[in-house]
């Protein structure tokens, strides 16, 4: 990052026109839109590297599956934890998947991982970019100053599990205004919808409707935090009036979001049901997955809403209400962590060493003998328990064959029934011959050529057979002694393949 | 508690007033800090130790013959009590201090490292013991999880950086001088997790490192481990709440005060950095912010 620069403190655009105001005031806005850019500079980096890896990987567009496991993961992050990283794989392997759709699945996979990787910065320490630019300080130096940012950041779950978030730089990036009101940003949006519902352009609704769901993801991690501060800390958050007025407008927010999403879902109903263009049907049916996603969002912050309230009445009598102690030791937070967080770090490590070195306690030092030091040596590794504990054998139990019809009557009835094109047959017909090899055979001839009086059209059409039988009644009737009826006439019809191959693809 | 340690200072010379010491009182004296130096024993489930315990508080010559021992060896004896048992710590220097460079091998190269660890150890002590009264009240237990400890560090953290930013402060460390850097941003900016090969905690996120502050003090005898919620759950013993009080606040907030800060507060609790007085103070007659 850190490129050879000249000496010259001023950079050299700067330095030929009047020199610009300095003070950070001045720099302010500069300074953002760096950081904001340093965002997007992984993704560009993704398109550059992607020419280093092992293979050819130059047929992918690395920033664009960058910017789908973004989008993803903003919308797989649950209240509690986050979206779970084999789930973002698998869906990010079909849009890898288009882009190349000749290479093995294995390679789309590894595409998908190296990019999540990636975002994540996993080499790095502290699993984050850095960027480095430079502002005037105050009085009138220049300063080069270290950015940090993450992208997706991992964080814990239950049960030890890791979980992927992405930042609120990422979301930025993602959608540029998000920095904004979410309340009015939100109301905008739905607005937008309805509109657009009515006037039936379902594309630009859709795309309303995902970035309503954008925001209410973040409300939702604005209020996860707040509530995670109260649980921790009392005091850490002012109960007096911001969380309770919060907590109000959040309800509110939700009440009302939830009429809202519903009268839309009823609209998007409408559409979809009433709509006569497939595409529109598609469109207006993704819609209403969508709609239906933001109202179990809400539905979630609501019970999450209402659990606020005891948590905060339980956590005071805790904290706050039991009784005085007359003697007062060391506030470990007031006096000491919260002084020293500010400090440079050079300063802080010495208190931090100094309560280690006291906050620790003995350690009583080992003190190895030649004996023992030989067998610890020597012994063997402890074998790891790979495999759990093993499963019995099923006791399977083989169900009789209670079929009536052998697979070898089923034979000879397919192959009595598979007649030319041109040349169908009457059932009589079809049932003395039958008759003439088994005497049973014709009661499944029978049973066939009653099923072809109404083909299966749809599922050949579906499966792209390429023929079908039929039997159509004439109004002649059946001479036979064993069954009564009309005498159908059974046939084959050809089914034109390739023709209704090219259909399906159109419709899909 | 302290006295016992200024007990421990003139003890060249035994009181005279005692009978003279025999070998077998020796034996016993350095047997009762050698339970002392196994911090996880408890003195409940051992009846030597038990009874050495008692004689240690009923017979003053005895005491102060323990505490000799304890002396001589590098030790500082913060109680001797049936609850915390013989509670000592290694003195400054004595063999069996621990040292950050044994604790974590990164920390002797890397001072971002060392910090870190450092940090974690008091986080966890700060959770434990959130209030001052629960530092000073004897019967109190301190619980912590290492997910918690994390987030509360990084909610401290959070309000520092909103601070900043409503300051209009650009706090992005300039690049040539790292040490300069805010401690809170430290911490900020490591991962609190991440995915391994092998399914175990990685050992330089956050969590990791409160993990292994959490485990350490676990085998000091310092916490016990009560479930596996939120990364690991534990809660404080006796033991822990008097290194805390009487070893390591003390030596910290020396050092603090020694870098020109002092912190003032009311004197009454505050979880709260001092400067931020504004919205936190609840007021007293208030009642439940509910009602309003």
């Amino acid at each position: 990052m850190t490129s050879p620069v000249s000496t010259d403190s001023v950079p050299p655009q700067l330095s030929a026109g009047p020199r610009p105001a300095p003070g950070p005031a001045a720099d302010e806005g500069l300074a953002r839109r760096l950081r904001a850019l340093a965002c997007t500079a992984p993704l560009h980096d993704l398109d550059a590297r992607k020419a280093n890896l092992a293979g050819e990987y130059s047929v992918y567009g690395m920033a664009e599956v960058a910017l789908a496991a973004i989008d993803l993961v903003t919308l797989n992050m649950d209240f509690d934890t986050g979206a779970d990283h084999d789930q973002i794989v698998a869906r990010l392997i079909p849009r890898i998947a288009a882009q190349a759709p000749r290479r093995p699945v294995e390679e789309h996979e590894r595409v998908a991982r190296w990019v999540l990787e990636n975002l994540i910065n996993v080499g790095s320490v502290d699993r984050g970019f850095r960027a480095v630019y430079g502002t005037f300080a105050s009085d009138g130096t220049y300063v080069r100053r270290d950015y940090d940012f993450k992208l997706i950041e991992e964080v814990p779950g239950y049960g030890g599990g890791v979980y992927l978030r992405t930042t609120d730089e990422a979301v930025n990036v993602l959608v540029g205004a998000l920095d904004t009101d979410v309340t009015s940003a939100q109301i905008a949006a739905e607005v937008k919808l309805e509109v657009l519902i009515s006037r039936g352009r379902l594309a630009d609704a859709q795309l309303a409707a995902e970035q309503a769901r954008y925001r209410t993801v973040q409300y939702s991690e604005t209020l996860r935090r707040a509530l995670d501060a109260t649980r921790r800390n009392v005091r850490a958050v002012d109960w007096l009036q911001a969380v309770p007025d919060m907590i109000a407008e959040a309800l509110d927010h939700v009440a009302d979001r939830y009429r809202h999403e519903n009268a839309i879902l009823t609209n998007i109903r409408k559409a979809r049901d009433e709509s006569e263009d497939p595409e529109q049907k598609r469109r207006a049916a993704e819609l209403v997955d969508i709609v239906k996603d933001c109202i179990r969002r809400h539905t979630q912050l609501q019970s999450r809403l209402l659990e606020a309230g005891p948590l905060f009445r339980a956590e005071q009598d805790r904290q706050a209400f039991a009784t005085p102690m007359t003697t007062s030791g060391t506030d470990l937070y007031g006096h000491l962590l919260a002084p020293l967080l500010p400090l440079p770090v050079e300063q802080a490590r010495r208190v931090t060493d100094a309560f280690f070195a006291r906050g620790t306690g003995l350690r009583t030092p080992g003190s190895p003998r030649l004996g023992d030091l030989v067998d610890l040596l020597f012994t063997p590794p402890v074998e790891r328990e790979h495999l759990g504990a093993e499963m019995p054998e099923p006791d399977l139990i083989a169900t009789p064959d209670d079929s009536r019809f052998s697979e070898e009557q089923l034979a000879a009835a397919m192959r009595l029934l598979d007649l030319p094109a041109d040349a169908p047959r009457r059932l009589s017909g079809l049932l003395a011959e039958a008759r003439r090899s088994d005497p049973e055979l014709p009661y499944l001839v029978a049973l066939l050529a009653v099923h072809a009086a109404s083909p299966p059209v749809g599922t050949a059409y579906r499966q792209g057979e390429e023929k079908l039988l039929f039997a159509v009644d004439d109004g002649t009737e059946l001479d036979d002694p064993e069954f009564g009826g009309a005498d159908l006439i059974v046939g084959t019809a050809l089914l034109d393949a390739a023709g209704m191959a090219a259909d399906r693809s159109e419709a899909a | 508690m302290s006295e016992h340690v200024e007990w421990s200072e003139p003890e060249a010379a035994p009181a005279p007033v005692a009978a003279a010491v025999t070998p077998a009182d020796a034996a016993d004296a350095a047997r009762l800090v050698a339970f002392g130096l196994q911090p996880k024993l408890q003195p409940a489930r051992d009846q030597e130790y038990g009874d050495l315990l008692r004689r240690y508080r009923e017979d003053p010559a005895f005491a102060r013959l323990a505490d000799a021992v304890a002396t001589g060896l590098g030790l500082v004896v913060l109680e001797v009590s049936p609850r915390a048992g013989m509670a000592v710590t290694a003195a400054e220097d004595s063999v069996f201090a621990v040292r950050m460079g044994d604790y974590a091998r990164r920390t002797s190269a890397d001072s971002v490292d060392r910090f870190l660890h450092g940090l974690a150890h008091l986080a966890v002590a700060a959770m434990a013991f959130p209030r001052p009264e629960d530092l000073a009240d004897d019967g109190y237990i301190g619980r912590v999880s290492v997910n918690g400890v994390d987030s509360f560090v990084r909610q401290a953290c959070r309000r520092l950086e909103e601070r900043a930013e409503e300051q209009g402060e650009n706090t992005d460390p300039a690049t040539d001088a790292p040490g300069l850097e805010a401690a809170w941003r430290i911490w900020a900016r490591r991962s609190s997790t991440g995915a391994t090969k092998d399914a175990r905690r990685l050992a330089g996120s956050t969590t990791g490192i409160v993990g292994k502050a959490v485990g350490f003090l676990t085998d000091s005898g310092f916490l016990q481990r009560t479930g596996d919620d939120n990364g690991g759950t534990y809660r404080t013993t006796a033991r822990y709440q008097l290194q805390v009080r009487d070893m390591a606040g003390s030596a910290a907030m020396a050092e603090l005060l020694d870098l020109g800060i002092v912190p003032v507060t009311d004197g009454t609790a505050s979880l709260l950095p001092p400067d931020d007085t504004d919205d936190l103070e609840l007021v007293a007659d208030a009642g439940l912010p509910f009602h309003s």
